[in-house]
């Protein structure tokens, strides 16, 4: 399920989808797509199925899908929806 | 797990519903679940559509929140049932610290039966595209399986309306609500705030998407606020759709009308004493136990003396009482009580009697209905005096409002409690006291009036009414002293009634009045007695004058007797010297004078 380009200073990623319902697809292919346009030197994505853990999702603050969570780099960033709007996403993990 | 969803109701069948509230639920297949909030239970006849969606809708500051709150808090504390609530506006925190300012612990309720999601999202989140509320509804799902919850909450929906920010979205999400609960069989509750007319047609889908609507309003009247509640809708279910005020008190939201209910009391044939035993002799034995007794006059006129005293003799009982006081305080009334001799001290210690003094707020009776409510709850009283209940009723500035003294009434009623109210007014006023409705609804009416009369005033006291017991239409006359409180009969003179110094006088000169007319009685009989004692002398004269002179007739006709006699041998013997031509002679001449005498008669014929 993860896909990982092993890195301790990269960016790390998890993003929270629900089943296949389709904002939670096309987010997926949406990360992907922009980490590796922006981030092929090295990162990290984690993705969690909200409808397997939800208490996991429960614990990070999660309540729509989908949602991106940016942990590393710190601080910790957060982005809800499908990700079709790459500017914005770019921003919320390229920013400080 | 998926209830089967029914039919829609025809109109035809609510309709039905509506007139006749207390009937069957037409649809069987309507269960309700109890929301534990007083008088909502009793106006939906049984509470909210279980496994069903309610919106619950309204302006903001109008109890939505405390409404949703308050029906799981019940759920968790009465029937140890769990639920959920979802928060969109504000965050847990927030909603917990307003929370405990009705007294509701829920700290203590979180872990087990209460689950609070923080559905805000953060102002830091970035919106990059849509999203869903999939992942929202199995965490959801997650915990009420966990908790076996039944009823889950979501606050403030409106909120995440504006965040979808598409209308496609929104009714997209909302049905996946709609349907993820009808799936689970959770009841449901949405809770939305209204904004302006746009906003609200906007939205007016989730009012047909929903099983019950239920409208809760504030606003503003005369500088005060008033809150009521509405059912707009209720699939399968009667209801009524009328606008019941409802109150925030300390112990939650509360509705002031619990509904068209049947007047339906327990009555007694007990009398209770009315403190007063000349009074309790005017009533033909005292109040009526569980009665409503209004005692009306004008400032001063001891209509909080009369309340005093019975309240004292309930003590007396060992009955539990209450004293609502809007005019004084606790410590100016047992002392004011005290100089006529009513001692409410000892009571209050032994807590029998609780007094309860507080100023009128504005106009909003609802509010200090609803406390006094919470208070009668609390102290359990079997006597209830309010002094003055007119203090509340005479600032009736809204519709809602206008019968809120009667509903108390019935309700204090329907509970048993005898109440003592006065009522402020000058003069029988009947168009202030009906106004109100207290003078309906007061089984016994007494009235204390000032007569002012040389230079006095002094209190008189009637019973207008008292039904079920007949009673003394005499006015009576009301007195305080040192030595307590009294009532004496006054005196009716020349069609006046007379009071104080005037009924003294007026006692000295009837008793005054009384010896001179002994005196003339005793005088008259003494001549009456003399007169007699003459007629009776004159009667004794009389008869021995009689006796004299039977006893002169008696000799005269002795003494004639023998004197005729005397003729008549004198005549024999003259017969006989002068031969018998005489004696025929004297016979003619009288029989010629009898012939004359016969024609003088018939000559008149």
């Amino acid at each position: 399920m993860a896909k990982a380009k092993t890195s301790k200073t990269g960016l790390l990623l998890r993003l929270y989808v629900a089943g296949s319902a389709p904002n939670s697809l096309s987010a997926i292919a949406n990360t992907k797509a922009i980490c590796e346009e922006h981030f092929s030197a090295g990162h990290e994505i984690e993705i969690v199925d909200l409808l397997e853990s939800p208490f996991k999702a429960l614990a990070d603050g999660v309540v729509v899908t989908p949602t991106l969570l940016r942990l590393r780099p710190l601080p910790v960033r957060k982005v809800i929806g499908n990700l079709s709007d790459a500017k914005q996403v770019l921003l919320a993990l390229a920013g400080k | 797990m998926a209830l089967f969803r029914g039919k829609r109701s025809s109109p035809a069948t609510v309709a039905e519903g509506v007139t006749s509230m207390k009937s069957q639920s037409p649809h069987a297949s309507v269960t309700k679940i109890r929301t534990g909030i007083r008088g909502f239970d009793e106006v939906t006849d049984g509470g909210l559509p279980r496994s069903r969606t309610t919106l619950v809708m309204g302006g903001p500051g109008c109890g939505k929140t405390v409404f949703a709150l308050q029906m799981l808090v019940n759920a968790a504390v009465r029937d140890k049932e769990a639920s959920l609530f979802v928060a969109f506006e504000e965050n847990t925190q927030q909603i917990i610290s307003n929370a405990a300012t009705f007294g509701w612990d829920i700290p203590s309720l979180v872990s087990k039966k209460l689950f609070f999601l923080d559905a805000q999202l953060s102002p830091d989140a970035v919106r990059a595209g849509e999203f869903d509320l999939v992942g929202m509804l199995a965490v959801l799902q997650a915990k009420a399986e966990q908790l076996h919850a039944k009823r889950v909450v979501f606050d403030g929906i409106d909120v995440l309306l504006t965040l979808l920010n598409d209308p496609a979205a929104e009714r997209r999400e909302l049905y996946r609500i709609r349907d993820w609960l009808t799936q689970t069989g959770l009841t449901g509750i949405i809770t939305q705030k209204v904004g302006g007319a746009e906003e609200d047609h906007r939205y007016s889908f989730l009012q047909f998407m929903v099983d019950c609507v239920v409208i809760l309003q504030h606003q503003v009247v005369d500088g005060s606020a008033f809150r009521s509640l509405r059912i707009k809708k209720y699939r399968g279910s009667g209801f009524s759709g009328d606008e019941f005020p409802i109150t925030l008190t300390k112990d939650g939201l509360q509705l002031t009308n619990r509904g068209p209910t049947e007047l339906r009391y327990d009555v007694t044939d007990e009398r209770i004493s009315t403190g007063l035993p000349r009074l309790d002799n005017m009533l033909r034995g005292g109040y009526h136990r569980g009665s409503n007794v209004l005692i009306s006059g004008a400032p001063g006129t001891a209509k909080s003396t009369l309340c005093g005293l019975f309240a004292a003799a309930a003590c007396q009982r060992g009955e539990r009482t209450l004293y609502v006081s809007f005019d004084e305080g606790a410590a100016q009334i047992v002392r004011n009580l005290r100089s006529v001799d009513i001692r409410l001290a000892p009571h209050q210690k032994s807590g029998l009697l609780k007094i309860y003094s507080t100023r009128t707020r504005g106009p909003n009776v609802e509010d200090q209905f609803g406390a006094l409510r919470a208070l009668v709850a609390a102290h359990r009283p079997r006597c209830l005096v309010i002094d003055p209940l007119s203090a509340l009723s005479a600032k009736v500035a809204h519709l809602a409002s206008a019968d809120a003294a009667q509903q108390f009434l019935d309700y204090l009623k329907a509970e048993g409690i005898t109440v003592v109210n006065t009522s402020l007014m000058d003069g029988l006023n009947t168009d202030e006291a009906t106004a109100t409705g207290i003078s309906t609804i007061a089984d016994t009416w007494i009235h204390v009036s000032y007569v002012v009369q040389d230079g006095e005033r002094n209190r008189a006291l009637t019973i207008v009414k008292s039904r079920g017991t007949g009673h003394s239409n005499q006015v009576r006359e009301l007195t305080l002293s040192g030595e307590g409180v009294n009532i004496t009969d006054v005196f009716v003179a020349q069609g006046k009634v007379l009071m104080g110094v005037a009924r003294w006088e007026w006692e000295q000169g009837e008793r005054a009045a009384k010896k001179r007319a002994q005196v003339a009685t005793d005088l008259k009989r003494l001549q009456l007695q003399l007169a007699q004692a003459e007629a009776a002398a004159r009667l004794q004269v009389v008869q021995t004058e009689m006796e004299a002179r039977s006893a002169e007739i008696a000799e005269l006709a002795l003494a004639t007797g023998s004197a005729s006699k005397l003729l008549v041998t004198d005549r024999a013997v003259l017969r006989k010297m002068r031969h018998a031509d005489e004696e025929v002679r004297v016979a003619k001449s009288a029989n010629g004078k009898g012939r004359a005498a016969r024609n003088g008669v018939t000559g008149v014929h």
